[in-house]
């Protein structure tokens, strides 16, 4: 084996692996402290995840919202932008979506009104990463801080316009009134049936299928368009960006852009695919969870579809759970998903010292 | 500490070596420094001079070898133990926090007691005493950002001194400064070795080594090849030890007809970000078929010179005409633009700007040329065309190795630099811009990018040359122009050119305001 | 006339109480971002610090071992936040978000497991809490207008966590301007290369710089569980640590505007709840949620450059490579 051969080893395997296991190890023993045989919360967990149509429906389900956020934040890795606004992107493109779905059903046959509300929610999103963005290129301000800031805004925003705007008199929860019946995504079971297959009912929609269209998306725009090469040169050396006559400031707007939307299109999963109203806090967690999943994935929309896949089996894996052991909860999930992104991204090289002695020793040995 | 006058060694390096992975950086290295001397080490860029520095000041730790100092063998783990033994160093980029005052710079990291009140009032008056008793003027309470870079660097000598240090180590101390700078720099270090301060100067200009050592060590590809008495030798000699051979002017020259008038800068001035005037109504021209070499110290505004003409950053005033093309500071300009008036640029630091470290050899090979149609198939890159660029141009100056798909970050400076030299060169441009062509080069490589300047050169281009090697402005260009601190400060024609008047001109001493 | 009175007093000591965990966590954030390490972790930390204080004081009926063990998990997580940052040189914005996120799913399992209240402990009474204290003197000088007004009802009657919080400010002052350390913590937060070469290491100043992070987040988080409220209850930070980021930016990294910052916050948090429904004159009823994020919004403002700089240590977020080839 070539050295070379033995360091591409090391990254895209080895390392990675030996990370995901280290957080289950840790979870392994959360578990244990409260009780719980980590074994057999593994064998419900796979089982709720994967063991019936159901469950995969489930699985695919949460996977379809972990693309897009973890799409969110490696394309603005890319640009050298840690965009942590994934959450409240996701929550306003909610408004678009749902502003599109309310006001224009009236005059638009539900045929046109569905693109323009996924047009809107991934516009929505854009816009709301846009302003970080700008204030980054433009005005220097840190775009970690200011994202963050960005979710509470966000929160607050869309608290008062459900409260005060959408809330339907005589209603306890706060959510906007429901969309039209024919304004909402085909359910996976629906659109298998169409082929004549059947499939149990579940949340899964066609969103999934948008979900791997913007994998490729993104994969085509970075690795073979020249504006992907813009945008990967400004994250890796915006000076020699500069050189090049590439104007880095335009492009971290553009990769914010871009990732604001992808961020948006949860919203059309939730609103379009599931819940067909707008709710309070659809969007919880996704945002966050994106980073895990980008992390994971190495920032490659293949790495990501795997990453997401992973993350969605614990989130449907973790609600079996909860409901088999009366001793755990969801919040499980949180833990595992903390855990990941302590190991696989803050401490993503601990082992890579040691591994690399052993692999040099090896490589040296077969030479 | 009292200075024994039978030459007593302060310091002593017996067969050490030092490995960075693959890299030899330094090998089986001997040394003598005598008390209270100026001791000189010389050596081109990467011969591996700053890695013995940082093993003597307990930065690095050898692999082999030993260490004495004042005829004690010591182990040094850290700079704290270098500091206790006497051993002080200025490094070339100065270690200073730039919105702490002097005072607190100096006395970080041996401030003596916890609280600062009580500290800073003994450090003070010590000081006070300090800068009397070697004439080094430095204000104490000012924020040190505030400060000129001579004055930054005699901070950094106090701070050495407050240590207690009686072996002083300088890393390239005048490669930031003007000459007036260098000079009184020089007279305190005479002051300093008078007192029994043992003075060890780290150096790649042979003037200086000449100018205030008594001994001169010689360092070549991480091993001492030579120590000599300065008094006993001569700068041909040392530049001969130094690059291994007879010193190149290897280039053939020839005669080549003046064509048109390919660049004309008008009163051209550059303020940096902080509002400091970089480059000072400055006037040239530039023909096809022409070199012109700027030479300069390092920072005197030819990297600003540079950025401008190459639309990376813009003009506060003035105009720079390309043929029919214009710059000026109302017309806002990207490199792009710039790139497709026909006008290529070689970057100073190909690390910074030259290459993409991360991005395969080929993409690298594009850089600055990603919207050409050639490279670009609808909305696709066209990657059989920049393979086959690629695959042209490794061939043709002999990058290695050749494979497209190796990281730049991956090849030797060597073949990094052919990279960038190659894409610039196979635009074919009407005007070149070149940094520090041949800046951590190996000698191999830098006969090559030589001839290929003037190879194309001879195909009737215009090239500006901008370098701190006198030895490579001398020998490849028609004309050169001096700058010092933001001037021009003289334009020498090929057949006037010696070295006693660059010097002169660099150091802006025949006082005259050219332009 | 009266009635304004009251609303002010009303609400400048409801700023106190909303304001001192700001103050605690902006701190904290203060010595480990002036030491050169992000610290989007006060959150969770402070989350597990109330957890902590919440399960201790009442296991042990002392609101002071609930302080004490509240310091140690905090600093616990404090010291995961170093490794990952200072020994493997990894993300630091990675690694807060992963403490956020594991502290906030750590607490509620550990919670259901223990106490199984559905992620809360179990409330807490007498000396499990930090009580009120009544200033020496407050009773009698309540009658004497506005500033007796103003010492018995503003500053009086608060538990001790709140007087500390105001005293750690010039303390966490002098310790960061008047001491070798903190010219120390100042100096590798700016370039910790120059702190190297002098012969001081690095990565023992940032530790302890982010240990001291760590400590000030758990006394925040037992104020939250032991003090200001009963009980834990899940995710009861409820963004208190990024509203403290956003104070410690506010202030531009200076312990004195902190306490500024956090006073304004504060204030904005207790109008907000008292502006719920009340129709002003001209203006009408203002949003509560838009005075709840004015802190958020303000300090965005201030990061785009529109009220001032704010400038931050130079080498916050770097990680420190000591053999640089």
């Amino acid at each position: 084996m070539k050295a070379s051969t033995a360091e591409r080893w090391l990254s895209l395997f080895i390392l990675p692996s030996l990370n995901l296991l280290t957080a289950f190890f840790f979870t392994a023993l959360i578990l244990l402290i409260t009780n719980v045989n980590p074994i057999e919360a593994a064998h419900y967990m796979i089982q709720g995840a994967f063991g019936s149509q159901e469950g995969w429906g489930y699985t695919l389900y949460y996977t379809t919202n972990f693309i897009f956020t973890g799409l969110a934040v490696a394309i603005a890795f890319h640009a050298g932008l840690f965009n942590i606004g994934g959450e409240g992107q996701a929550y306003i493109g909610g408004l678009g979506v749902t502003l599109v779905a309310l006001g224009l059903s009236p005059y638009l046959p539900a045929l046109i009104v569905i693109p323009l509300s996924i047009i809107a929610g991934a516009l929505f999103g854009a816009a709301w990463a846009a302003i970080p963005g700008y204030l980054q290129a433009y005005r220097d301000s840190h775009i970690v801080i200011t994202t963050i800031m960005f979710n509470f805004i966000a929160a607050s925003l869309m608290v008062y316009l459900l409260v005060n705007v959408f809330a339907v008199p005589g209603e306890m929860t706060p959510a906007s009134r429901s969309f039209p019946d024919d304004i909402k995504l085909w359910q996976w079971h629906e659109f298998m049936g169409f082929f004549g297959v059947d499939f149990d009912s579940s949340p899964l929609n066609i969103s999934l299928l948008l979900a791997l269209l913007c994998c490729y998306g993104v994969w085509f725009l970075l690795w073979k368009t020249r504006w992907g090469y813009e945008i990967r040169t400004v994250g890796a050396n915006p000076d020699a960006a500069i050189y090049a006559g590439i104007n880095p400031r335009k492009i971290w707007v553009l990769a914010m852009l871009l990732g604001g939307a992808l961020a948006g299109l949860v919203s059309v999963n939730e609103l379009l695919g599931v819940q067909h109203r707008l709710v309070l806090g659809f969007n919880a967690g996704y945002g966050f969870a994106g980073i895990a999943v980008a992390l994971m994935g190495r920032n490659h929309p293949i790495g990501i579809i795997l990453a997401a896949l992973l993350f969605g089996a614990l989130y449907q894996g973790g609600a079996e759970l909860a409901f088999e052991m009366p001793n755990v909860t969801r919040d499980m999930v949180i833990v595992i998903q903390g855990l990941i992104i302590l190991f696989s991204g803050a401490m993503e090289f601990m082992y890579q010292p040691l591994v690399r002695r052993l692999l040099w020793r090896w490589v040296r040995a077969g030479a | 500490m009292s200075i024994d006058p039978n030459a007593s060694l302060a310091l002593e390096l017996l067969e050490v070596s030092k490995q960075f992975g693959a890299v030899k950086a330094n090998q089986d290295i001997n040394l003598s420094v005598v008390s209270g001397s100026v001791h000189g080490i010389i050596g081109e860029n990467g011969a591996g001079k700053s890695t013995l520095m940082s093993i003597i000041y307990g930065l690095y730790q050898p692999d082999k070898g030993q260490i004495r100092v004042n005829g004690q063998a010591i182990q040094l783990r850290n700079p704290q133990q270098a500091i206790s033994l006497g051993i002080g160093m200025v490094h070339q980029h100065f270690m200073l926090v730039e919105t702490f005052t002097a005072l607190e710079n100096i006395i970080l990291g041996a401030e003596g007691g916890a609280l600062l009140k009580t500290t800073t009032a003994t450090a003070r008056q010590q000081l006070e005493q300090i800068i009397a008793r070697h004439g080094l003027a430095v204000p104490l309470d000012i924020p040190v950002a505030e400060l000129s870079v001579g004055v930054q660097q005699r901070i950094e000598i106090l701070k050495a001194l407050y240590r207690n240090a009686r072996i002083l180590i300088l890393d390239e101390p005048t490669g930031v400064l003007t000459p007036q700078e260098a000079d009184e720099l020089f007279v305190i270090l005479r002051q300093l070795t008078a007192q029994g301060v043992t003075v060890l100067l780290i150096t790649h200009k042979l003037r200086e080594i000449m100018a205030i050592t008594d001994q001169v060590s010689v360092m070549r590809q991480g091993r001492m090849v030579a120590h000599r008495k300065t008094a006993e030798t001569t700068i041909a000699e040392l530049a001969e030890l130094m690059v291994g051979r007879k010193v190149r002017h290897t280039v053939e020259y020839s005669e080549v007809a003046l064509g048109t008038e390919r660049l004309r800068v008008k009163d051209l001035v550059v303020r940096d970000a902080s509002g400091v005037e970089r480059v000072k109504k400055v006037n040239f021209h530039l023909n096809a078929g022409e070199i012109v070499g700027v030479a300069g110290v390092s920072g005197n505004g030819q990297s600003e010179l540079l950025q401008v003409l190459a639309g990376i950053i813009s003009p506060t005033a003035g105009e720079i005409h390309y043929s029919q093309h214009m710059i000026t500071p109302k017309t806002p300009i990207d490199a792009a633009e710039v790139r497709r008036w026909g006008v290529a640029h070689v970057p100073e630091d190909r690390h910074r700007m030259g290459l993409v470290l991360p991005f395969q050899a080929y993409e690298s090979q594009i850089l600055g040329y990603q919207s050409e149609p050639k490279y670009n198939k609808g909305l696709s890159q066209n990657y059989t065309a920049m393979l086959n660029t690629y695959a042209e141009q490794a061939e043709k100056f002999d990058i290695r190795p050749r494979s497209p798909y190796l990281k730049s970050a991956s090849f030797s400076g060597g073949n990094q630099q052919k990279i960038v030299i190659s894409r610039e060169i196979n635009a074919e441009p009407e005007v070149l811009l070149v940094g520090q062509p041949t800046r951590g080069v190996d000698i191999g490589a830098i006969e090559f990018i030589h001839q290929q300047l003037m190879e194309l050169r001879a195909r009737g281009k215009a090239i500006l040359l901008v370098s701190v090697e006198l030895d490579e402005i001398i020998s490849l260009s028609d004309r050169i122009i001096v700058m010092c601190d933001g001037m021009i400060t003289g334009e020498v024609a090929r057949e006037e050119v010696n070295e006693t008047l660059l010097g002169m001109l660099m150091a802006n001493a025949t006082g005259e305001q050219h332009g | 006339m009266n009635d304004i009175l009251t609303f002010i007093t009303l609400a400048l000591d409801a700023t106190l109480r909303v304001a001192t965990p700001l103050i605690l966590a902006a701190l904290a954030g203060l010595f480990s971002e002036r030491s050169g390490i992000v610290d989007i972790g006060l959150e969770g930390k402070m989350l597990v610090g109330a957890f902590a204080a919440g399960a201790v004081a009442y296991w042990t009926g002392s609101a002071w071992l609930g302080l004490g063990a509240a310091m140690l998990a905090s600093m616990g997580f404090a010291l995961l936040h170093g490794l990952a940052c200072i020994t493997y040189q990894g993300n630091q914005v990675v690694s807060g978000v992963a403490i956020n996120i594991l502290a906030s799913g750590l607490t509620t399992i550990l919670g259901l497991a223990w106490f199984h209240q559905g992620g809360s402990t179990p409330p807490l009474v007498g000396a499990q809490r930090f009580n009120d204290i009544t200033l020496p003197g407050a009773d009698a000088l309540k009658s004497v207008p506005v500033l007796g007004d103003f010492y018995a009802n503003v500053l009086s009657g608060h538990n001790i966590l709140v007087y500390i919080a105001l005293l750690l400010v010039p303390f966490c002052a002098w310790v960061l301007y008047k001491t070798r350390f903190g010219l120390r913590i100042r100096a590798v937060g700016e370039n910790p290369k120059a702190v190297d070469t002098a012969g001081v290491s690095v990565a023992l100043l940032r530790y302890r710089a982010v240990l001291i992070a760590g400590a000030l987040c758990g006394i925040a988080g037992a104020y939250l569980s032991t003090a200001q409220n009963a009980q834990f209850i899940r995710d009861m930070t409820a963004g208190q640590g990024f509203m403290a980021l956003a104070a410690l930016i506010f202030a531009k990294w200076r312990p004195w505007p902190i306490l500024a910052a956090a006073l304004l916050f504060g204030f904005l948090d207790a109008l907000a709840i008292r502006m719920q429904g009340v129709s002003l004159p001209l203006i009408g009823q203002v949003p509560v949620q838009l005075i709840e994020s004015l802190p958020y919004i303000l300090t965005v403002v201030l990061l785009a450059g529109f009220i001032g700089k704010a400038m931050p240590p130079k080498a916050l977020g770097l990680p420190y490579l000591k053999e640089q080839r």
